[in-house]
């Protein structure tokens, strides 16, 4: 049977999605009786119309470039990894805890410790869930749910009890040494002559954060497990058929998307708080979902909607500084987004199938046009 | 500990465990039919705050409670309309609905009171008043007894007695009408259902929209009776507790009720005490609120007994297969 062309499934079908989203947004805008027309422009020059918009866009970018990429790639096996917030906890501890343990003589250093101690923070706390489901047949999305928070407590309790400095109230760790500062794009940029504001918190993790969507394309689509995990999504039966261990996929799967999450400690704990506070992944983990739906759970469609989220996040700070539109807005848009790009996909979804079916059959019958390419099925659309 | 210390904490226990329980017999009926429902918090979370809105405003909590289960209604029509009509991800969907909830509450809240993300305190007629039961203040003087049934049976809001009540009617609903036959059995194999002529999807949205009134009792509860208005994120949780609650009774309504109120004493423990200390190993009050999780993992991994979850749920049914 013919399918749509791959790029009305690629752009076509996320724009439809995200204009839907916008349309509803500006409409919820209209309701609280403010105007949308200016709120879009207010939030464009607050996101985007200095370089210190562009630092906390950027910032906020970089969060969601970890977090949607860990959904993506549970995705490609067909897990629905929710726990990410949970694992970006975990991930800001083991941040915590190396920058304050070790005395790191240089932040080149301690950054590589902190990707490694992030990574392994969060993987650990995705790989419970992950064996969980493999071995016991625990459902995923109700084990990581339960992690995220566990994970809460946890954190909680070692703010309060382990972490906090003497005589302090705060329950948030030490400020970390000098030494572990990570360089701000200011300092970066100041060598070329690019003068970029100071007081924005986009720092060098951003670059950790495109060099993480590269290997997570190269290993989707470039290596044998890549090849492994996507074969397992596609169809289990004939995964393992093939000789693919389902326990060892899930596995693997889990520990990589749980290292993603906790990589994101690198850009908010390290990077702009400088110490670990309560609450400090302020909902990246879940904005994740919204990002890897929205990006097809290809790490370059990832990084288009990071980009896009992170606008929305800086944008919508600037609309409750200015307006008494309160952040919340984005807090509405990104469930709109994930309800169309996600929940109510088929709704976009159907009738553009039969939209461009009628299209190549009348091309058909006057004898012209070859096959439409088959396009590649989107994830979590249905179990086989 | 005394008699008088644990009579309150054990009313304490009721009172948490009601809105535990209305969502958690909400999710029932949804996971029952097949519809697995994540989205049980945003749907107490908006009722909780149309029905303090509309108390507030109307001064009636009744008209509040309405408004509270119209709104959870809406949202349980998304989620069908998502999960049934559009065969999309129950999960998504489920998620989804507790961002807008989360969300939108707000920011109509400040619309409409622009007090911050809240409604005013609710007073007077605005609130649900504790019911006294009958002899109760006769009675109160009696040993034992007497305070059992004066402080923890009696002195509740009327929402309390409907939540438990509706534990019995949800077992005969499911268990001894042809309704909650066929409901179950949508759950387990729509296609036999579908076959017998009857219409999943009208079995499948009818579960969803009781979900959804129960979790609007449950919301409105919250804001109108254990609280005196809507404050932003007031569910904290509360439906995640409840799914736990779900899975811990195994999808059963007896043991639904049984799962809540454990949850609803691990809720007012903690309340009371910080850290519980027993004779040199001190229980911090985090390991308290991380317990109704945990304990729901363990279930899950089938380290004490088996938690097998509705054979067909979570997958959209297509007929034509």
């Amino acid at each position: 049977m013919d399918k749509m062309p791959r790029w009305a499934d690629v752009v076509l079908i996320p724009l439809i999605s995200l204009i839907l989203a916008a349309i509803l947004s500006a409409l919820v805008i209209l309701f609280i009786g403010e105007d949308p027309v200016a709120a879009v422009k207010l939030m464009v020059t607050g996101a985007l119309g200095s370089t210190y918009g562009w630092g906390y866009t950027l910032y906020y970018a970089t969060n969601f470039m970890f977090t949607g990429l860990a959904v993506a790639v549970a995705f490609h096996a067909r897990l629905f990894n929710i726990g990410g917030e949970g694992q970006a906890m975990l991930g800001g501890l083991g941040v915590a805890l190396i920058c304050l343990m070790v005395p790191w003589p240089h932040w080149s250093f301690a950054l590589v410790g902190a990707v490694g101690a992030s990574m392994l923070f969060g993987a650990l706390w995705a790989v419970i869930p992950a064996y969980l489901q493999a071995a016991r047949g625990s459902h995923i999305v109700i084990t990581t749910i339960m992690f995220n928070f566990i994970a809460a407590a946890l954190l909680n309790y070692f703010l309060v009890n382990l972490l906090r400095p003497v005589g302090s109230m705060d329950p948030a760790s030490a400020r970390f040494p000098e030494a572990v500062h990570l360089p701000t794009l200011h300092e970066l940029l100041a060598p070329l002559g690019i003068s970029f504001s100071k007081a924005a918190p986009a720092n060098v993790s951003l670059l950790v954060a495109i060099a993480a969507c590269f290997l997570v394309w190269a290993l989707i689509w470039r290596t044998r497990l890549g090849y492994e995990i996507r074969a397992y999504g596609h169809s289990q039966t004939a995964a393992r058929y093939a000789g693919i261990s389902p326990m060892r996929i899930t596995v693997v799967t889990m520990v990589i998307s749980g290292g993603l999450a906790g990589l994101m400690a690198v850009n908010n704990v390290m990077g702009e708080a400088e110490r670990l506070v309560m609450n400090a992944t302020e909902g990246a983990g879940f904005i994740g979902i919204a990002v890897a739906l929205m990006g097809r759970s290809h790490p370059f469609g990832v990084f288009i909607a990071a980009l896009l989220f992170g606008f929305l996040y800086q944008g919508g700070a600037e609309l409750a500084l200015w307006t008494s539109i309160p952040r919340e807005l984005i807090v509405v848009i990104q469930a709109l987004v994930i309800l169309f790009t996600g929940a109510l996909d088929n709704m976009v979804r159907m009738p553009l199938e039969r939209m461009f079916l009628a299209i190549g059959r009348r091309r058909r019958d006057r004898g012209e046009g070859a096959p439409l390419p088959r396009p590649t099925p989107a994830p979590l659309d249905k179990k086989e | 500990m005394s008699f008088i210390d644990l009579i309150q904490i054990l009313d304490s226990t009721i009172r948490l465990s009601t809105p535990l329980l209305l969502a958690c017999l909400a999710g029932l009926f949804s996971e029952r039919a097949g519809i697995f429902d994540i989205g049980l918090e945003g749907k107490m979370l908006m009722a909780a705050f149309f029905s303090a809105a509309v108390a507030a405003m109307t001064g009636s909590v009744w008209l509040g409670l309405l408004a509270g289960i119209a709104s959870s209604l809406a949202l349980s029509a998304l989620h069908g309309l998502a999960s049934i009509s559009f065969r999309g991800n129950q999960l998504i969907s489920g998620v989804a609905i507790n961002f807008l909830a989360a969300g939108i509450t707000v920011l109509i809240a400040q619309d409409w009171f622009q007090q911050g993300g809240r409604t005013p305190s609710l007073m007077g007629g605005g609130r649900f008043t504790p019911v006294t039961l009958p002899f109760a203040d006769a009675l109160a003087g009696v040993p034992i007894l007497g305070p059992i049934y004066a402080e923890l049976l009696s002195g509740h809001s009327v929402l309390v007695y409907f939540a438990f009540l509706a534990v019995p009617a949800t077992w005969f609903v499911l268990f001894r009408t042809r309704f909650g036959l066929r409901l179950r059995a949508v759950g387990e194999n729509p296609a036999a259902v579908d076959t017998a002529g009857v219409s999943v999807v009208r079995l499948r949205y009818a579960a969803v929209m009781i979900c959804g009134v129960l979790c609007g009792v449950a919301g409105a509860y919250l804001a109108t009776a254990l609280q005196a208005g809507f404050v932003k994120d007031m569910t904290a949780g509360r439906g995640f507790i409840a799914l736990a609650a779900l899975i811990f009774a195994k999808w059963r309504p007896w043991h639904a009720l049984y799962a809540c109120l454990l949850f609803g004493l691990l809720q007012a423990v903690a309340l009371r005490y910080q850290n519980i200390d027993l004779g040199g190993v001190v229980i911090p009050v985090q390991a308290m609120d991380a317990l109704p999780y945990i304990l729901t993992v363990i279930i899950l991994a089938g380290f004490v007994g088996k938690a097998i979850p509705p054979k067909a749920g979570g997958e959209p049914y297509v007929k034509e297969r």
